[in-house]
């Protein structure tokens, strides 16, 4: 390959910086959001990764008892006795004041050294561990937050998740109320070889593969998928950027091609440096993207883990390391997206008849047939999405609706459009119209890519946006509901309950308690919660389904309440029975929703709980009063009983938590909605940046018969607007469609809630206006090089020569 | 965090603590007794309740070694020990009890020296001690009375453990009666009156199978159990011991330590005649002298000795039948089967700690 020629294709960029920067900032942005998105995944499926090697030992196989249940301890002693080298967890959560802890019970004499998870190495250590009191080991944060909640001794380990703590099997035991009873068993790598089979000694048990994708991973998956697809959604907007910036350039070069070819460069050699340049391009870029994408995940990332923390109480890191896997991945994302998208311009230079017209050519005509093939595959995947809606169950079934409904609008858009032109251009008399309507739809090709992604990011902010708005209502009205007490108070212990409980009565309309257990159910660990019979929860509690004597049946004892997620799950319905935990069974009289729980959840009535868990902790209290007795009341109990601050919450700092929560939680999802609105514009702006500089032949002969440039400048700008506007209009109705799929399938697949979809006109008119924004800014550059284009060059169209 | 850490750090605290706390004594039998109960000379052994746990002691053992023979004429030595070690007095069932239970497991023949280790907690059955009938176990292995009538539990034991490349399964028979060490059982372990519960059963015929590296070797020969349980063994200048347990060609049986420290030492031995009648001799009239010391894993250790009882007219020197019986357990010690030559021959299995 000849340097010297190699040179001459390059220089086209010097005298295009604009260009050069479109195409560098268009495979850079693809590239940044989505390996920002990748980086997130990435950092959370580690911490994921690293939660449940050292708390769940997934990376030995373990035992678990084949019902869901719990497992003897006799058992684990015929394991052992049998010879197999085994070892016995008991794990659960645990209230200490106000802060749940994930307790995970271990034996250290047992638990495999590969399997050891925190070291208790040290002379004192094992003793402090398993002997007198205890000790629970956790992570810093997770120390601050037990401070003075426990009597029991707290060791810091560095690498430890927050919200677990490791404590002796003996101690967990006791905390937990187990009974000696286990949770699992892990299964250390080495066994003594001709040991008689597991399932012989404990047909009870089944074997859990090591590696087992861990629990929480699972749980979040639809939210890193959710994020992926927004990745996706603006890698494919910056290659339509990148696909109209190359095709530009290609299309400029023609002469150079014809001359360097007529020098003697064999088309192997143009073909072999203008993929050199492509190569080179997408690697500087895409490195630029995969930089932002850093910064992107970095600034997002505080973001996600709260959210994670909310929704699933996944515990993430908020600080992003650099992990080969998401940058390697950007490049070549950026590699394979920016080859792709040349493709079909290499392809024409390889096809180019060596002598062939160095003419600048407008981009090919609309063809008929083109429009219908599109129109078609367009409506088989709106087909498909309806097909899916009916037949599909699972997660993933409701993202394929996602896309196949956003692809096959995208793709039925551009032969929409031209439809209207062609239905416009028949009913308009005056010349002038007429041209435009013929000229819009002779740009429709150039353009359509950049409309297709316009509508994907206006619908997908339409839709994301009416979801996040819906479950906002939603979730403020039944936080509303949900939060009557006036004032929460926790007893620091069971002693301190007795007096607060003898104390209430004279300074509260009702008492509340908040007592719960937890079991399993249908082999899930889940909070079983009991409820006095009052008349609050006969008036407020949000029920979904149930009837008027629900609240009698509660108080009976017979009758229990399910959350909205385990209905879902579909093994129940009203009027069955539930067997709950120490085997007694109740009738399923009622479901509430309870939005923000990742578990199912079971209301029964609150002798039913004491007379059937006498263990229960009865430590958490909600209090009905007069809202302006709430700081009296205060008060009186901090200076009675010594209650510190974080014991007592009024109701209205517990609703500006769980709303913080909230906003939290979809702060992520309104950034990259904005960040993917801003490719989509950049898309635009390239677009008709490319458009404009192509144009000139067809502008000249208007120009020629008398139109002023000033009037051409006009009606460009109002082309530009008429398609964004057809494109604004048809995405309204695309995104509703999206949010009802988020609502009514991926929510209750993801979730377990569904939510009612509720319209915010005004929201759309304000994103109407950013985009109307956006387009006119686009519009801008091509609009101000026509105004100043030399009457010469408009002449030099009718020359031989450009 | 590895068994043997683990261990080291239990028996640091309850029973061995490190030897960086050679103050202590060896592996802290040298510390105070804390709430434990204290051996108290003229308690009477009852047996079979004696053979079984005393969970208000600190530290309690049952300890096998045999000396073995193949049918190819080879000598081999295992050793089979569980120890019990209490993290507090008493004992709880459930997964909060306090004790710790411990096994090593040895087979040493001359060129290899074959050690694994156990632990378990006690309260849930993973190891443990019957009364009656009688077995010690902590998961697989087990020493256990193989339940023909006999006058006392010990007499018929079947013992068998095993470990990454060994195994073994004996039948023991005792030909002569329980033997109390001391005082009646009452062993002092110094002269500021440290002691401890002690009775051995010098007089097993044993006979099995030995596996080493999954090939099985028919054998036979002698075994000797000792029993001991205390709170408080050593003195806390004490940092270690050299214990011999012999059978002599005679039929007669050797018991004799020497605890190191840092003047003479303290030491006690008892002669057991063939037929069980014992003669405790007193300290002066044991002889120790190390003759020949071996590099093990870089420590010196005496592996042959001088050892006179001039009142017997015992001179004999004791020989390792492999110098590096180098147990590597979360607390090391050194344990292996040795052979006696001088004014008689015989057999026996020499113990060395704090080293």
């Amino acid at each position: 390959m000849s340097w010297i020629a190699f040179w001459a294709l390059l220089s086209h960029w010097r005298y295009r910086p604009l260009q050069l920067a479109t195409l560098i900032v268009g495979v850079a942005l693809a590239t940044a959001l989505w390996s920002g998105v990748q980086a997130i995944n990435a950092e959370a499926r580690a911490s994921y990764g690293r939660a449940a090697a050292v708390l769940e030992q997934n990376q030995l196989e373990q035992l678990v008892a084949k019902d869901g249940g719990r497992i003897l301890a006799h058992t684990y002693v015929k394991l052992r006795r049998a010879g197999w080298n085994v070892s016995p967890v008991i794990e659960g959560d645990h209230r200490f004041g106000q802060s749940r802890v994930r307790l995970i019970g271990i034996d250290p004499l047992s638990m495999p050294s590969e399997a050891q998870a925190v070291s208790v190495s040290s002379a004192p250590d094992l003793v402090d561990f398993v002997g007198g009191p205890g000790q629970l080991i956790v992570s810093a944060a997770t120390a601050a937050r037990l401070k003075e909640a426990t009597s029991i001794p707290v060791r810091i380990a560095a690498d430890l998740p927050d919200g677990a703590a490791f404590i002796d099997i003996g101690a967990a035991d006791r905390l937990l109320n187990r009974n000696g009873e286990l949770s699992r068993i892990v299964v250390a790598r080495s066994q003594r070889p001709g040991l008689e089979p597991i399932g012989a000694i404990a047909p009870e048990l089944a074997l859990k593969d090591a590696g087992e994708q861990p629990n929480v991973a699972r749980l979040t998956d639809s939210f890193h998928l959710n994020l992926t697809a927004f990745g996706f959604l603006a890698f494919v907007v910056g290659l339509f950027i990148v696909y109209s910036a190359t095709g530009l350039a290609f299309e400029q070069r023609r002469g150079t091609f014809r001359t360097l070819r007529s020098l003697g460069v064999s088309l192997h050699s143009l073909t072999a440096m203008l993929l050199v340049e492509t190569i080179f391009f997408a690697l500087i870029s895409g490195a630029i993207g995969v930089i932002l994408g850093y910064f992107v995940a970095s600034a997002l990332l505080p973001g996600v883990a709260a959210t994670l923390r909310g929704l699933y109480g996944a515990s993430v890191p908020g600080a992003l390391s650099f992990r080969p896997e998401w940058w390697l991945a950007g490049l070549a994302i950026a590699l394979i997206g920016t080859v792709l998208s040349s493709a079909q311009h290499l392809w024409r230079v390889w096809k180019m008849p060596i002598l062939a017209a160095a003419q600048h050519r407008a981009w090919a005509m609309t063809s008929m047939k083109g429009l219908i093939g599109q129109a078609s595959i367009g409506a088989i995947l709106l087909l498909a999405s309806c097909l899916l809606i009916v037949v599909g169950k699972s997660l993933y079934a409701g993202f394929a609706v996602l896309a196949t409904l956003l692809m096959g609008t995208a793709l039925i858009l551009p032969p929409m459009l031209a439809v209207v032109m062609a239905m416009g251009k028949k009913r308009s008399n005056h010349v002038l119209i007429h041209w435009f309507w013929a000229d819009t739809s002779q740009q429709l090709p150039g353009l359509s890519l950049a409309l297709m992604a316009l509508l994907l990011a206006l619908s997908a902010n339409i839709g994301v946006g009416t979801m996040v708005s819906s479950f906002r209502q939603t979730f403020l009205g039944w936080l509303d509901q949900r939060l009557a007490a006036e004032v929460y108070v926790t007893a620091r212990d069971e002693h301190e309950a007795e007096r607060l409980r003898q104390w209430f009565p004279d300074h509260a309309k009702a008492t509340l308690p908040i007592w719960s257990t937890e079991g399993e159910v249908f082999g899930q660990q889940m909070q079983i919660y009991g409820v006095a019979d009052d008349a609050t929860y006969r008036d407020h509690w949000p029920l979904i389904l149930g009837s008027p004597t629900t609240w009698d049946a509660v108080a009976s004892g017979r009758g229990a309440l399910i959350n909205e997620q385990l209905w879902r799950a579909g093994k129940l319905s009203l009027g069955g029975q539930i067997e709950l935990p120490g085997g007694w069974e109740a009738r399923v009289v009622g479901v509430f929703s309870d939005y923000g729980n990742p578990s199912g959840q079971v209301i029964i009535g609150l002798d039913a709980l004491v007379r059937h868990y006498p263990d229960v902790p009865k430590l958490r209290y909600g209090l009905r009063m007069e809202p302006d007795q709430v700081p009296s009341f205060r008060r009186r109990l901090a200076e009675k009983f010594g209650l510190p601050e974080n014991n007592i919450i009024d109701q209205a700092s517990l609703k500006q938590q769980s709303t913080a929560i909230f906003e939290q939680t979809f702060a992520v999802t309104g950034t990259l909605n904005v960040l993917t609105l801003a490719v989509a514009g950049f898309a635009m702006f390239s677009s008709l940046l490319t458009l404009s500089s192509l144009r000139l032949p067809q502008l000249a002969p208007v120009w020629a018969m008398g139109l002023r440039r000033r009037d051409l400048a006009l009606v460009e700008v109002v082309r530009t607007l008429a398609l964004w506007l057809a494109t604004f209009i048809a995405s309204v109705p695309v995104g509703l469609a999206l949010a009802w799929v988020l609502l009514a399938i991926i929510n209750v697949e993801a979730f377990g809630w569904r939510l009612p979809i509720i319209l915010f006109p005004l929201d759309w008119l304000r994103l109407g206006v950013v985009a109307l924004v956006a387009a006119i800014i686009s519009v801008a550059v091509p609009i101000r090089r026509l105004a100043r284009t030399e009457s010469g060059d408009l002449l030099k169209v009718f020359a031989n020569e450009r | 965090m590895n068994a043997r850490t683990i261990l080291f750090t239990i028996l640091a605290a309850a029973l061995f603590p490190p030897i960086a706390v050679v103050a202590q004594g060896f592996a802290g039998l040298g510390s105070k007794a804390e709430g434990f109960a204290v051996p108290q000379r003229g308690t009477k052994l009852e047996f079979p309740r004696d053979h079984g746990p005393h969970p208000n002691f600190r530290i309690e053992w049952w300890y096998i070694t045999a000396n073995l023979q193949a049918a190819d004429g080879r000598q081999l030595g295992a050793q089979w020990t569980l120890f019990r070690s209490a993290l507090a007095p008493g004992e709880r069932q459930g997964w909060s009890s306090p004790q710790v239970w411990i096994g090593h497991a040895a087979v040493t023949t001359e060129s290899r020296h074959y050690v694994a280790e156990r632990l378990a907690r006690g309260g849930i059955g993973q190891a443990g001690a019957n009364i009656e009938p009688f077995e010690a176990w902590i998961n697989d292995w087990q020493m256990k009375s193989s339940g023909t009538a006999t006058q006392d539990e010990l007499d018929n034991l079947d013992l068998s453990a095993n470990g990454p490349e060994f195994a073994y399964k004996l039948t023991l028979q005792a030909k002569g009666p329980l033997v109390l060490q001391g005082d009646h059982g009452y062993s002092v372990k110094s002269s500021a009156g440290q002691a401890s519960y002690y009775y051995s059963q010098p007089f097993y015929e044993a006979a099995g199978t030995v596996t080493l590296d999954g090939v099985s070797h028919e054998v036979t020969g002698k075994a000797w159990l000792d029993r001991e349980w205390s709170s408080q063994p050593l003195a806390s200048d004490q940092t270690g011991w050299d214990w011999f347990s012999l059978h002599l060609a005679s039929g007669e049986k050797v018991m004799a330590f020497h605890l190191r420290d840092k003047g003479l030492g303290y030491t006690s031995a008892n002669w057991i005649g063939a037929d069980g009648r014992t003669w405790p001799l007193r300290s002066d009239e044991v002889l120790f002298e190390p003759v020949r010391t071996a590099d093990v894993g870089g420590k010196a250790i005496p592996v042959e000795w001088r050892l006179r009882i001039p009142k017997r007219g015992l001179d004999i020197r004791t020989k390792a039948l492999n110098d590096q019986a180098w147990m590597k357990t979360s607390t090391p010690y050194w344990e292996g089967p040795i052979t006696l030559e001088g004014s008689t021959s015989g057999r026996g299995y020499l113990e060395m700690t704090g080293y």
